[in-house]
């Protein structure tokens, strides 16, 4: 022990660490740093401390810091020291702030001038600290104003000094590549520079540019294999050897840079063969880092273009790897051969025993890799085993981050390489049961949609005999404790939609299921939402078949219960439910038709048939409507309506200003209206006959969205007090409390724009693109997908089907009052395709046939979707159509092309983006994002339509 | 690059804490925790490397043990593990030529030192030097023109006699 009796520590110190290290719990050690940043905050604003004394506190800062205590009272300190001609305490001062700050930090500017001082320095030592705190310290404000520093810097005689300030340059290029970009050249030239030292660190900035983009750095290839070669055959100093192999960093790096240059280019890859496999052919086998020079050149081999010759020797070294007791070096194996068999397939089958002898390894960092591996060795042959073991495996771990990885790999490889239906839903089931909530809500819709639309088979039988095996999994597995809510959701749908579909299970059993998982799961709304709904199918199918169809008690006890329910979706749906047990077999088939759920919903957009209803209110004097833009004081909205509880004066003052667009008179307006496609969804049809154009005192109290509608007086308020609280909502429909009924519109208020979403009260015309282009997709699909082997059509289903589908995937959560039964069904995804794909000529025949009734939520989508094709045909003038409608397709069938479904999001998102970006104002966007969440992951909670108005009215 | 290098003694204590990538203290504390329960729960010979959500999709750590106390590196992609394992060896065989005999006590009590060593071998997250040797060198001459200038403050004896007990 007597080493250590230089500690250069004073005794206090000593006796802090001491006293800290005998604690026996947390909170004693707390209390003890406590009372230490007590002493030193007194201690350090003491006038006069000596500097000796002053270095030993920012030495105890740094250790209660360590501690994750604040030691931030005392970081002015230690910027202070580092202005200390002294270097020990100049070091100490460095050594505290980097500890302390992140580059960003406010004290950063005082310490910038002290580095540029010592950056001067002639003592070489003094330069290496500065050149160490410009790596940690400079960030891309202050890299100016050090930067020319640095750079002559790299001519310093000492290569100390060289190789520092290539570091120093290199995290100034991390920073703000474009503040250092111009001196790339300097990264060059240092390459050879006489000290290995120094090119090897400027190996690190290269190698950042190479990853960014390989092509500017391709004449470097030669150099580098030279290096390596000359690396390789020992002709650095001696002292650079670490256990006899000859400066490992530097090879590794230059084999990480070899990779990444000769991937996809056999030209440079040929280059590099020699060395590699000399270095491999020499490399000891028998020392760590041998292995770890050994498994960078497996790497490099398995990137650059591929070398008979040396994936053989890879192959070998592997299989060493695999065979060895060390687990560090199997698990440099399974890492290998799951890059090896990218080229090479079969190298992984003389590996079995191997891989499978990791798989049951203790070694949890061992298990995971190797699941890794089976990954990425997934075949439709193997798929089974693959997957059971996969869900063992998630079932075993706490891991969150992990399980959900496990899980959303189990789905993406079942959905892509499943041999049966009835597998399929088995496992698809064993995931959610087990982490249903933790997989994106997306595979849920993706596994109802499956369900619903079959595998793509032609044949009605097998999709039945899936739906059968599906209903008969869940009534199994309904029953079982604390399922997590996502699956339960897809229990409930599939038990609505397909549970009474074969006549296997009646409408009594399955609704009794329906109501104990609603009841055992009273505390999830959203589970209760799909299961009222299913009920709701039931009892509709039931009736529309003609049976005889009855509540049972605890369904009417239910719906007694929920109709009272604080959530105001429950409540809705609840007394849609009972809307609608009072309407006749006929009705019900057609709100509610059978199996309907992949049918794509008709929209129009211009809410053409309101058009007489808007003429006859203005003729009666009512006010136009004024588009929003063209309102004054709209950016003034939100703002009031976040202040509007306190009112200041001013606000009323603003609120006069909404009064000027009234002289806008009836003229302006076309005898039809037509509203421009992006601000369909503000738009709020006033019927107000009773308008006040007198400004009430109230007005403030009034929420903003219907002061841009221009209705809202104070006795008008009053009267809706009561329907506002109950839905909660901050709106109110203004409408409803007109003439018309209560169901003729309702509003929402999502991302703080307003939203009317009117109900399709009359037929009207059809639009004709937006059929046309989902069909034409579809056959498109079809034309690519239809006709192969099983696989690709069920990658079809999964995500190819594309843009025209997923407006239907929100049919499976919104699960609301579906149209009245379409023509169009799936098996148009299958059909051969027209001569002409591009044809936007369809017959219009096709589309009349579309019902005029309207779920309100497809109507918002459609509005998305429509306005898009709307917008793409109306800017491409006649020929320019087809074109930009199949840049859309493509762009879905690329996303399809991917093998992971989830792609299917992606594709829709690049066509989204277009069309906002064609379209200035927000409210679209709020709209659009507002779909696509619907899209995403379906909350029926969001929103509240009316639905039956067009039934009951 | 490497993202941090922790030395935590068997107890979860921090002997050593350097981030080369930002965290502030109390991300940093967390980050010890989560590592000190997943290193107390791997079992004897097994491999020594971790994947683990703590670091981020992409980093993986690598942990030795010396006696009481565990050395962790943490790294992202552009490193490779094994030659990590053999860095840390490099680092301890440096410490144990500056303070002869290294313990666990050595490094609480000159961490500053120790965080001057570790300068000289990771620089900015990358690794700048391999050679034991060198760094001993450079830390020479470091000392020496400490030294030098006479601002070098002695310990008084006692408490080398402190230590001696």
């Amino acid at each position: 022990m007597g080493s250590q009796g230089g500690f250069g520590q004073s005794k206090e110190f000593l006796d802090l660490v001491k006293s800290i290290g005998e604690a026996r719990s947390k909170s004693e050690e707390d209390r003890i740093v406590l009372r230490e940043i007590e002493t030193l905050k007194r201690r350090i604003n003491e006038p006069d401390i000596p500097k000796r004394k002053m270095k030993e506190y920012i030495i105890r800062l740094v250790y209660i810091e360590m501690l994750g205590h604040d030691a931030s009272f005392g970081y002015i300190h230690a910027v202070k020291m580092t202005h200390d001609d002294s270097i020990l305490l100049k070091r100490t001062g460095y050594l505290a702030v980097t500890l302390f700050l992140n580059e960003d930090h406010d004290l950063i500017i005082l310490i910038v001038n002290t580095i540029q001082k010592d950056l001067k320095s002639d003592n070489y030592l003094v330069v290496c600290t500065a050149l160490n705190a410009c790596c940690k310290l400079i960030n891309e404000e202050t890299i100016p104003a050090v930067i020319q520093q640095v750079v002559e810097l790299l001519g310093h005689p000492k290569e100390a000094v060289r190789k520092k300030a290539v570091m120093a340059l290199h995290s100034f290029h991390q920073r703000s590549p474009s503040s250092v970009n111009h001196l790339i050249s300097n990264f060059r030239k240092k390459l050879s520079d006489n000290d290995p030292g120094v090119m090897g660190a400027t190996l690190f900035p290269l190698y950042d540019l190479i990853t960014i983009d390989v092509n500017p750095h391709k004449d470097l290839v030669a150099s580098f294999v030279n290096i390596l070669k000359q690396v390789a055959e020992r002709r650095l100093p001696k002292n650079y050897d670490y256990h006899q192999t000859p400066a490992p960093f530097i090879q590794i790096k230059l084999l990480k840079i070899l990779a990444l240059l000769g991937s996809g280019d056999k030209k440079s890859s040929e280059q590099m063969y020699t060395v590699i496999g000399d270095i491999m052919r020499k490399s000891d086998t028998a020392s760590n880092i041998g292995n770890a020079i050994l498994y960078e050149c497996i790497c490099c081999i398995s990137s650059i273009q591929p070398s008979p010759k040396l994936l053989e020797t890879a192959a070998d070294a592997i299989a060493n790897f695999l065979k060895s007791d060390s687990h560090n070096l199997k698990y440099m194996g399974i890492d290998t051969l799951g890059r090896l068999i990218r080229i090479s397939p079969d190298i992984a089958e003389q590996h079995q025993i191997a891989v499978i002898d990791c798989l049951e390894d203790p070694d949890d960092t061992l298990k995971r890799k190797t699941f890794e591996l089976l990954y990425k060795m997934t075949k439709s042959s193997n798929v089974e085993v693959i997957v059971d073991r996969m869900i063992d495996y998630m079932i075993s771990i706490n891991d969150n981050h992990y399980k959900t990885e496990t899980a959303s790999r189990c789905v993406e490889l079942a959905e892509q390489f499943a041999p049966s239906n009835h597998w399929f839903i088995q496992t698809m089931n064993k995931v959610f049961q087990h982490a249903g909530d933790l997989v994106n809500p997306k595979v849920a819709h993706n596994l109802m949609r499956l369900i619903a639309e079959g595998f793509g088979e032609d044949d009605d039988m097998s999709d039945s005999q899936l739906r059968l095996s599906a209903v008969e999994s869940y009534l199994k597995i309904v029953d079982e404790p604390k399922l997590p809510s996502a699956f339960l959701q897809v229990i409930c749908w599939v038990l609505g939609e397909y549970g009474t579909a074969d006549g296997k299970y009646s409408a009594s059993y399955i609704s009794g299921k329906l109501c104990d998982v609603a009841e055992a799961y009273s505390s999830d709304d959203v589970v209760k939402a799909y299961a009222v709904t299913a009920l709701m199918k039931v009892y509709c199918f039931e009736k529309a078949a003609g049976r005889k169809a009855s509540l049972l008690p605890e369904c009417q006890s239910l719906l007694e219960v929920l109709s009272a329910s604080h959530s105001s979706d429950l409540q809705q749906r609840a007394y849609e439910f009972q809307a609608i047990l009072d309407l006749d077999a006929n009705a019900i088939e057609n709100i509610m038709p059978l199996d309907a759920s992949c049918e794509d919903i008709e929209i129009d957009k211009s809410l053409s048939f309101l058009d007489n209803y808007v003429l006859k209110s203005l003729e009666q004097g009512a006010e136009p409507y004024i588009p929003e833009s063209e309102r004054s004081g709209t950016l003034n909205i939100s703002k009031i309506r976040n202040h509007n509880a306190y009112e200041h004066p001013t606000h009323s003052l603003r609120f006069e200003a909404y009064e000027v667009p009234k002289p806008v008179v009836p003229t302006k307006i076309p005898s039809t209206v037509t509203y421009p496609t992006d601000i369909v969804p503000v738009t709020v049809i006033v019927s107000e006959p009773s308008y006040q154009p007198s400004v009430q005192p109230s007005w403030p109290l009034v929420p903003v969205s219907d002061a841009g509608s221009g209705s809202g007086s104070t006795e008008l308020k009053l009267r809706l007090d009561g329907v506002q609280k109950k839905w909660g909502k901050p709106t109110y429909s203004s409408g409803a409390s007109s003439s018309i009924s209560n169901f003729e519109s309702d509003r929402t208020t999502v991302n703080g724009a307003t939203q009317i979403n009117t109900l399709i009260s009359k037929p009207r015309e059809p639009r004709q693109s937006n059929v046309e282009v989902s069909e034409e997709k579809q056959k498109l699909a079809a034309s690519l997908f239809g006709g192969k082997t099983s696989r690709s059509k069920k990658k079809q289903s999964g995500g190819a089907a594309g843009h025209s589908k997923v407006s239907r995937t929100t049919n499976h959560g919104e699960d609301k009052v579906q149209p009245a039964a379409v023509p169009v069904t799936v098996t148009t995804a299958v059909q051969p395709p027209p001569p002409d794909l591009l044809d936007l000529g369809e017959p219009a025949g096709d589309t009349s046939s579309y019902s005029s009734t309207v779920d309100p939520f497809k109507q918002l989508e459609g509005l998305v979707d429509l306005s898009q094709d709307v917008n793409a045909t109306a800017s491409a003038t006649t020929s320019n159509g087809p074109d930009l409608m199949s840049l859309y397709s493509d762009a879905d069938l690329n996303g399809s092309l991917n093998q992971n479904p989830n792609a299917m999001n992606g594709s829709v998102n690049p066509s989204k983006k277009t069309a906002s970006l064609t379209k200035g104002p927000s409210l679209k966007d709020a709209l659009d994002k507002d779909a696509l969440v619907r899209q995403m992951g379906v909350n029926p909670t969001s929103q509240n339509p009316n639905l039956f108005s067009d039934l009951l009215g | 690059m490497i993202r941090a290098v922790i030395v935590i003694n068997d107890q979860g204590k921090p002997r050593l804490v350097k981030f080369y990538d930002y965290q502030p203290v109390e991300k940093q504390q967390e980050i010890i925790r989560n590592i000190y329960g997943v290193l107390c729960s791997r079992a004897e010979n097994v491999s020594n490397f971790v994947q683990d959500s703590t670091f981020g999709p992409d980093t993986r750590l690598v942990y030795k043990t010396f006696a009481t106390l565990y050395f962790i590196v943490i790294f992202d992609d552009s490193e490779n593990e094994l030659a990590i394992l053999d860095l840390m060896q490099v680092f301890v065989e440096t410490l144990d030529k500056c303070f002869g005999n290294v313990c666990e006590l050595d490094i609480v009590f000159n961490f500053n030192k120790v965080h001057t060593i570790l300068d000289e071998i990771i620089l900015g997250g990358q690794v700048v030097e391999m050679s034991s040797s060198e760094v001993v060198k450079a830390l020479d001459d470091i000392t020496r023109l400490e030294k030098n200038p006479n601002s070098i403050v002695r310990v008084p004896k006692s408490i080398s006699g402190w230590q001696g007990r």
